[in-house]
């Protein structure tokens, strides 16, 4: 029998943490930005089936970065946490606090437990409130801590530079499509600082609004409507989007 | 794993074990006892008294379909409640009305609501419209035990199917049967008389006013025969209520609409207490 080298718990996690890190970072970012009406989800995704953005509850939305199979399934995880809590209690009752802590509840025992491989994600979860003051962000780094974001947060491959640009131009109370150029902005900048054409159909782009009569806030926008939305984030009179392209829509 | 969702710990394994899209099925797996047709009823002699609901009509018409329902609960001989809502939507574009023991019913509906926005979470996707008919089919069967001892639930289910553009009803026996009906349906105590009146009114070019007035007179029709179905109870304001499902999605018609029409039939009615006469030949 061979004696194992002795590695130090530090360098363990260390390595792990390096581990998670690469993997993520082979991903594309992603952004989310509160504008005035709710909070907008912006990825460059070449992928019209797999998403980066879903609904999880009626005011709450899950962006993910990193191994598609991996989040896929703390997706899931979510919703089926929500749904079993909104069926045990009540709809009120599902919060994004909850699902964040219980997200960081999972990813840091997956990271810590010797035995399983860390997963390479980076999650935000986002609850729209029925005041700007009230929404709720929260990013989620694959070691399972949490943290309380407020305005702009970026995950993935670019995420320090990228959050860098928006904290500086980000401001309360943007319109969607003064956000949405933001968004496309900052994610056109390539690590080198040099700059690269996104065009509207790479890009995913979803919307928890709360000015939304159903119950349900979540709307993925796409197709045409996108295209009115970037047109209209040039010129500074930048008109809401009003018809519906949805596809998660439920009744009142 | 520890089964607790009020815990904020690590989450249990069966939340994140890939498999099936439906909610019904993640709780038999997960957490059984919370399955309504997981229960079993101790055995108790004879009936159980318990509020039941009554009388759920619909009709189809050109571009969609209307559903309706009386605001009556009995116990017995007893009026349970007067207010009682009987029909509700189910996702964008279907609507269930039910007729049977109202608590059961109620907690029957939730569970189909969350069904259907689950999968459509999950899958990202809606379920077709006779996929979502087959779902509700599958939990009144697992309530067949409570129906055998006189609990039992009997839905009309309602939808307009996007793939070939038309509004489309459902019936269900106590069983699970399932069927589709032509034109209109009813169920519940007063359905022999709705039937009856929906029979004799029916047509195929009906316009979307024309439907919801017929659902009206049925309902009427119903509750002028059958006790336990409640008339439009004009002192009190209280109304049926009437929704609507086409290509735009669902819509219940508001408390003034449904007065609106609820009170042209009671004015015509009291001209005419057998409502609208159909000609013999």
């Amino acid at each position: 029998m061979s004696t194992p080298f002795y590695v130090s718990p530090q360098q363990a996690m260390a390595d792990r943490a390096e581990y998670a890190r690469k993997g993520i970072a082979r991903g594309r970012s992603l952004v989310v930005l509160q504008y005035a009406d709710g909070i907008v989800f912006v990825g460059e995704n070449p992928s019209r089936a797999l998403h980066k953005f879903s609904e999880i509850y009626d005011r709450i939305g899950f962006a993910a970065a990193g191994k598609y199979n991996e989040y896929e399934n703390l997706r899931i995880g979510g919703v089926r946490y929500a749904d079993l809590r909104g069926y045990t209690y009540d709809r009120d009752d599902v919060t994004a606090r909850g699902l964040a802590n219980v997200y960081a509840q999972t990813l840091g025992t997956i990271f810590s437990s010797v035995g399983e491989k860390p997963y390479e994600v980076e999650l935000v979860v986002a609850e729209v409130g029925e005041t700007p003051e009230q929404d709720q962000i929260y990013r989620l780094p694959h070691d399972g801590s949490i943290v309380d974001e407020h305005g702009s947060v970026a995950v993935g491959g670019n995420a320090e530079q990228i959050s860098g640009y928006l904290d500086q131009r980000h401001r309360d109370g943007m319109t969607l499509a003064e956000a949405l150029k933001l968004a496309v902005q900052a994610l056109s900048r390539d690590t080198n600082g040099s700059e690269r054409e996104i065009p509207a159909e790479r890009l995913e782009v979803a919307v928890l609004d709360r000015t939304r009569p159903q119950k349900r806030k979540f709307k993925r926008i796409g197709g045409r409507q996108l295209g009115r939305l970037l047109e209209a984030g040039g010129a500074e009179t930048a008109s809401e989007a009003e018809d519906e392209t949805d596809s998660g829509g439920d009744v009142e | 794993m520890e089964a607790n969702t009020r815990s904020t710990g690590r989450l249990p394994a069966a939340f994140l074990t890939p498999g099936s899209s439906s909610f019904m099925d993640f709780l038999s797996e997960h957490q059984p006892e919370l399955l309504p047709g997981k229960r079993t009823l101790p055995p108790v002699q004879g009936a159980i008294e318990a509020p039941h609901g009554t009388t759920i009509v619909a009709v189809t018409f050109p571009g969609g379909v209307v559903l309706a329902g009386d605001r009556r609960a009995t116990m017995g001989n007893v009026i349970a409640q007067r207010d009682i809502e009987k029909v509700f939507p189910a996702d964008e574009y279907s609507a269930v009305g039910i007729a049977g023991t109202a608590g059961l019913a109620v907690e029957m509906v939730k569970l189909f609501q969350l069904e259907l926005e689950h999968f459509e979470k999950v899958e990202g996707a809606q379920l077709s419209l006779e996929g979502k008919a087959n779902r509700l089919s599958t939990m009144i069967r697992s309530n067949l035990g409570m129906a055998m001892q006189g609990l039992a639930v009997v839905p009309l289910f309602a939808g307009y199917d996007v793939d070939r553009d038309k509004g489309r009803i459902f019936s269900y026996d106590v069983t699970g049967g399932r069927s589709e009906e032509q034109g209109y349906a009813a169920t519940g105590s007063g359905s022999i008389f709705a039937r009856g009146a929906m029979k004799k009114l029916f047509r195929d070019d009906l316009s979307e006013a024309e439907a919801t007035t017929l659902v009206v007179q049925a309902l009427y029709d119903a509750a002028d025969d059958d006790s336990a179905t409640g008339g439009p109870d004009v002192a009190r304001r209280i109304y049926p209520i009437v929704t609507v499902i086409t290509e735009d999605g669902f819509r219940r018609l508001s408390e003034d609409e449904a007065a609106g029409i609820a009170r042209s039939v009671l004015e015509r009615r009291l001209e005419q207490p057998d409502g609208p006469r159909a000609s013999l030949l």
